[in-house]
């Protein structure tokens, strides 16, 4: 970790909000009236989805510093209970249903954060894995999960909210920019209040942090509470808006690693990380497939190009660990600072 | 001696108006147990009354390798007691005992009046004793100002709700916590860095850091494990008059590890002694110097180690 | 039920579950090689496996004799592992072990796209030559072929524990394991010693690769087998050959005997998370595992 902001403090700073405002500005009022559908189906949907399972992946790993590879787990257990919430309880309005699957995803959240309490490490990484398995198997098994659907398959609801309809490209995008935003703007409140700094004491010293006071069990649970409802939510919006239909199988292994995969690339401990990861990860393969396509012509078919994609996003994980451990934001944020102190010093 | 005396008057409200941790005892009795002249050793004037702190027969033993056996100790409020003993004489295990991180094979720890078998270590924030680590054990990813209001955590009881809403209760909790964390970070001459990291502060400085987390909770009894361990001369006069500025402005008892003799003579009240893990002094640090006992265990063996430090105390003040 | 209890079927069942606990715990016992003497818990290992009985296989199929293949294969897995323990490794040494750990995940991803892109996806057949015929042991019917691969199992094991205690490199290993930084202050030659349970780990994954290979055919999933793996680690210590051996045994028989007498009770299937939940119901009473090392807090 490098000095920090003392360095520069001649350089105007624009207030914080400044950036996350412009985009959001960006992202509701110019975004809808150019983009194609093939920019919010294949990009913006599948990046808003990632992105919220990144922050809520981020709150439990980077901030309180236990690592989960059963992220997908919950996104499917947020995506089913919603599913079943709508479907089975009459008049509850889509917000609810979201809402309570949010709830659902948390709670089987502390059910599979327990071992936390007396695992660290490995050990726990392991132990997470059984949510993976057992929630995957629970939702392929039962067939009431799914509504007696061959295979364990859902198709998503009609989206709507107080009767307008949302179901076109730009309705789901909307949809989801909203959740995301919210919920991201909550998570950013937490992480920065008291309880956000009991996560990072204790992913940081539990010893200390036990002694000086921190509930340690409580906080713990509370991150995989909270975690596990931010990546339920993003898993509604994965099954709901982006693809509208999903089976349990959507959300095997593969997903949980590609979660770690974006708060790692994209920055632990940051909320703009998640962002950054998820947007390189949606986007590399659709880029590695052109250039692959362009260089070899035929020869680059869909196994080849899957192949490829593991080979490539395996050494970009090994070499932001080398080289740029606090990932992407920390080397946007370098860059940014040059660019300033350069344009400053002209 | 650079004593903060600035910082006096400053804070009164919150030296006399902190919760009452005293059972029984009225929270005035803070206030007349706490010396008046800043330099006066604090050990007499409370002597009458019953210890704050006080071990008996602890014993504890890893694997075979006794770390502590038999000691009994007895600290009375407001004292500045230094236990010292060369390397490996079990001075952290018994830290470790007073703070709960071990549980000791025998005896057992009374705090203000309370008997414990192992001190719960996640209520000692309550019980109104705060410590410092030998290692530093700062939380790397927190600024110095957080890091300091962190040790008010404890004490926090709006939930994360109220906080990520930013309402009523949880506002007030950390407007304060954070203007208790910034008085102390004056008091320590800390301001000037409370946004920085910890992670990138020079070691002297983190030290510090460390003692401010402690103090921010103003705590009755005050744990220090080798509080200037690496530190230089000069590092180690300042770190000693924080400390007993410290315990002036909260009338704090502090029980503090050093491996210096030196520092500790100027500024501890009584010294213990501890070799292979059991007490063979405890007494003045007049008496302790002039002790057959002590000289052979521990100054006599490690003579070139104590005369660079009385020469590097002598410098410092 | 109970007077009827069926005790030749249920030994079959332990024989049969016991006897795939060897699989898992050879598996095993590649991570613990490379846990002791680094702190990583090598996730790649599946993925080595996957690597080494596609080559194999892949050699064979091109008309390379057997013995030539298993030589060349090795060969490879040598210098995968010094390449590994060189490009990636090393660039991290004293990074926190979950650093590491993820960086054997990327690991993982790159062997697997690797694996594949050069000698395809399609399913291959490895045949060892041992017919899978069951034999009658005591009135007890046995698989063959499993009791070939807990023969080489265990003489794999015995080799690892031969090779630990009687050579130079084997000692200093034992030396790095207990205590890096002392290791390195008496002048072991650290980088050799990694280099060598690198390799050491390629074996055991050449050998765990064939054996898997022949049952379950070698394919991509060949390389998920590391998840069988893990709850056996979790249950025996990450760092203790002998636990890894009784923990492969106790999952392989607590895994095989719950899929038939409780399954039918959730509906089947349930081997994907059994394992799991034993060694976490195992490490909520133990948490450092069957042999683990207890940790005493320091601070």
């Amino acid at each position: 970790m490098t000095a920090i902001s003392s360095d520069f403090s001649s350089v105007p700073v624009l207030p914080k909000w400044i950036v996350p405002v412009l985009l959001l500005a960006f992202a509701y009022g110019v975004v809808p009236l150019i983009g194609s559908s093939y920019l919010f189906e294949a990009i913006l949907l599948p990046f808003l989805a990632l992105s919220l399972a990144g922050v809520g992946l981020n709150i439990l790993t980077g901030y309180a510093g236990q690592v989960s590879l059963g992220s997908a787990a919950f996104m499917a257990a947020g995506a089913f209970a919603a599913y079943n919430f709508n479907l089975r309880v009459e008049g509850l309005p889509l917000i609810g249903s979201i809402f309570l699957a949010g709830i659902v995803a948390a709670a089987i959240g502390i059910v599979f954060g327990l071992p936390s309490l007396r695992l660290k490490g490995f050990y726990l990484a392991v132990s997470t894995l059984a949510a993976q398995f057992f929630v995957q198997w629970a939702l392929t098994k039962f067939s009431w999960f799914s509504n007696n659907s061959a295979s364990g398959v859902i198709d998503a609801p009609r989206l709507s909210i107080s009767g307008y309809a949302l179901d076109g490209a730009i309705g789901r995008y909307l949809f989801a920019l909203t959740i995301v935003t919210v919920l991201t703007f909550l998570a950013y409140r937490l992480v920065t209040s008291q309880t956000g700094r009991n996560f990072i004491a204790i992913r940081d010293n539990e010893t200390a942090a036990r002694i000086i006071g921190i509930p340690v069990l409580k906080t713990k649970l509370l991150a995989f509470a909270i975690s596990s409802f931010i990546i339920g939510v993003a898993g509604v919006i994965w099954a709901f808006a982006y693809l509208r239909t999903v089976e349990p199988d959507g959300f095997d292994l593969d997903r949980s690693f590609q979660i770690l995969f974006i708060i790692i690339i994209g920055g632990l401990a940051s909320i703009r990380g998640a962002f950054f990861g998820a947007a390189l990860i949606v986007v590399f393969p659709l880029g590695l497939s052109r250039l692959g396509g362009f260089l070899l012509g035929d020869l680059f078919d869909s196994g080849v190009l899957d192949m490829s994609q593991r080979i490539v996003l395996g050494a970009l994980i090994i070499l932001f660990l080398i080289l740029e451990p606090d990932g992407l934001v920390a080397l946007w944020d370098r860059i940014r600072r040059r660019l300033l102190f350069a344009w400053q010093s002209t | 001696m650079p004593l903060p005396s600035y910082a006096l008057g400053v804070m009164d409200a919150s030296v006399y108006a902190p919760e009452v941790f005293a059972r029984g005892l009225p929270s005035t009795l803070r206030q007349e147990q706490q010396p008046q002249g800043s330099g006066e050793p604090a050990g007499s004037v409370a002597a009458a009354a019953a210890p704050l702190l006080s071990l008996q027969g602890i014993g504890l033993s890893f694997g075979g390798v006794v770390a502590l056996a038999d000691i009994d100790l007895s600290v009375q409020s407001g004292e500045i007691r230094a236990i010292i003993g060369p390397n490996g004489a079990g001075k952290s295990s018994l830290i470790n005992v007073i703070s709960g991180v071990y549980r000791p094979d025998r005896g057992h720890v009374e705090l203000d009046g309370a008997v414990y078998a192992q001190v719960p270590t996640q209520r000692l924030a309550h019980l109104g004793v705060a410590r410092t680590f030998q290692n530093l054990a700062l939380f790397k990813g927190l600024s110095v100002l957080d890091n300091v209001a962190s040790g008010l955590a404890y004490k926090v009881r709006s939930n994360f709700a109220g906080q990520v809403l930013g309402i009523g209760l949880s506002r007030d909790e950390q407007r304060d916590s954070l203007s208790r964390a910034e008085q102390i970070l004056q008091f320590l001459h800390l301001t000037a860095i409370r946004d920085r990291l910890v992670g990138t502060l020079p070691y002297g400085l983190q030290k510090r850091v460390e003692l401010a987390r402690a103090l921010v909770a103003e705590p009755r009894l005050l744990l220090l494990d080798e509080p200037m361990a690496g530190m230089t001369a000069s590092e180690k006069s300042e770190m000693a008059a924080f400390v007993r500025a410290a315990r002036d402005r909260f009338a704090t008892t502090v029980v503090l590890i050093e491996h210096d003799v030196g520092v500790v003579m100027d500024l501890s009240d009584r010294i213990a002694v501890l070799d292979y893990g059991r007490k063979i002094a405890d007494a003045t640090p007049d008496e302790v110097r002039n002790d057959q006992r002590v000289i052979d265990a521990y100054l006599g063996g490690a003579s070139d180690n104590e005369g660079t430090s009385s020469n590097e105390e002598g410098a410092g003040i | 039920m109970i007077a009827d209890f069926d005790y030749q079927f249920f030994i079959e069942v332990l024989v049969g579950g016991l006897l795939s606990g060897v699989m898992y715990s050879l598996v095993a016992i590649g991570f613990v090689l490379i846990y002791k003497t680094s702190g990583v818990l090598n996730f790649a290992q599946g993925a080595m496996l996957l690597f080494a009985a596609l080559t194999f296989v892949s050699l064979v199929e091109r008309g390379i004799p057997f013995a030539l293949a298993l030589v060349v294969t090795f060969a490879i897995m040598v210098a995968m592992g010094v390449a590994i323990e060189r490009t990636v490794l090393r660039p991290l040494t004293n990074k926190p072990p979950i650093t590491l750990f993820m960086a054997t995940l990327g690991l993982s991803y790159i062997i697997e796209g690797a694996a594949q892109l050069i000698w395809g996806t399609q399913v291959h057949g490895l045949d060892l030559g041992i017919e899978d015929v069951p034999l009658e042991i005591g009135g007890v019917l046995i698989s063959q072929f499993d009791i070939f691969a807990a023969v080489v199992a265990a003489g794999m094991v015995l080799l690892l524990s031969l090779f630990f205690r009687y050579t130079r490199i084997g000692l200093s290993f034992r030396a790095v394991a207990d205590d890096q930084f002392a290791a390195l202050a008496v002048g072991l030659r650290l980088p050799l010693i990694w280099a060598t349970v690198w390799a050491a780990a390629g074996l055991v994954a050449l050998v765990a690769g064939l054996l898997w290979g022949a049952r379950l055919g070698v394919q991509f999933s060949l390389s998920l087998v590391v998840l069988k793996a893990l709850p056996v680690l979790v249950l025996g210590g990450f760092d203790s050959i002998l636990g890894a051996i009784v923990g492969g045994l106790l999952i392989g028989a607590s895994e095989k005997l719950a899929e038939v007498y409780i399954g039918d009770y959730f509906g089947g299937g349930i081997e994907s998370w059994f394992a799991y939940v034993v060694a976490l119901v195992f490490l909520l009473i133990r948490p450092s595992g069957l042999f683990g090392q207890r940790l005493v807090e320091r601070i």
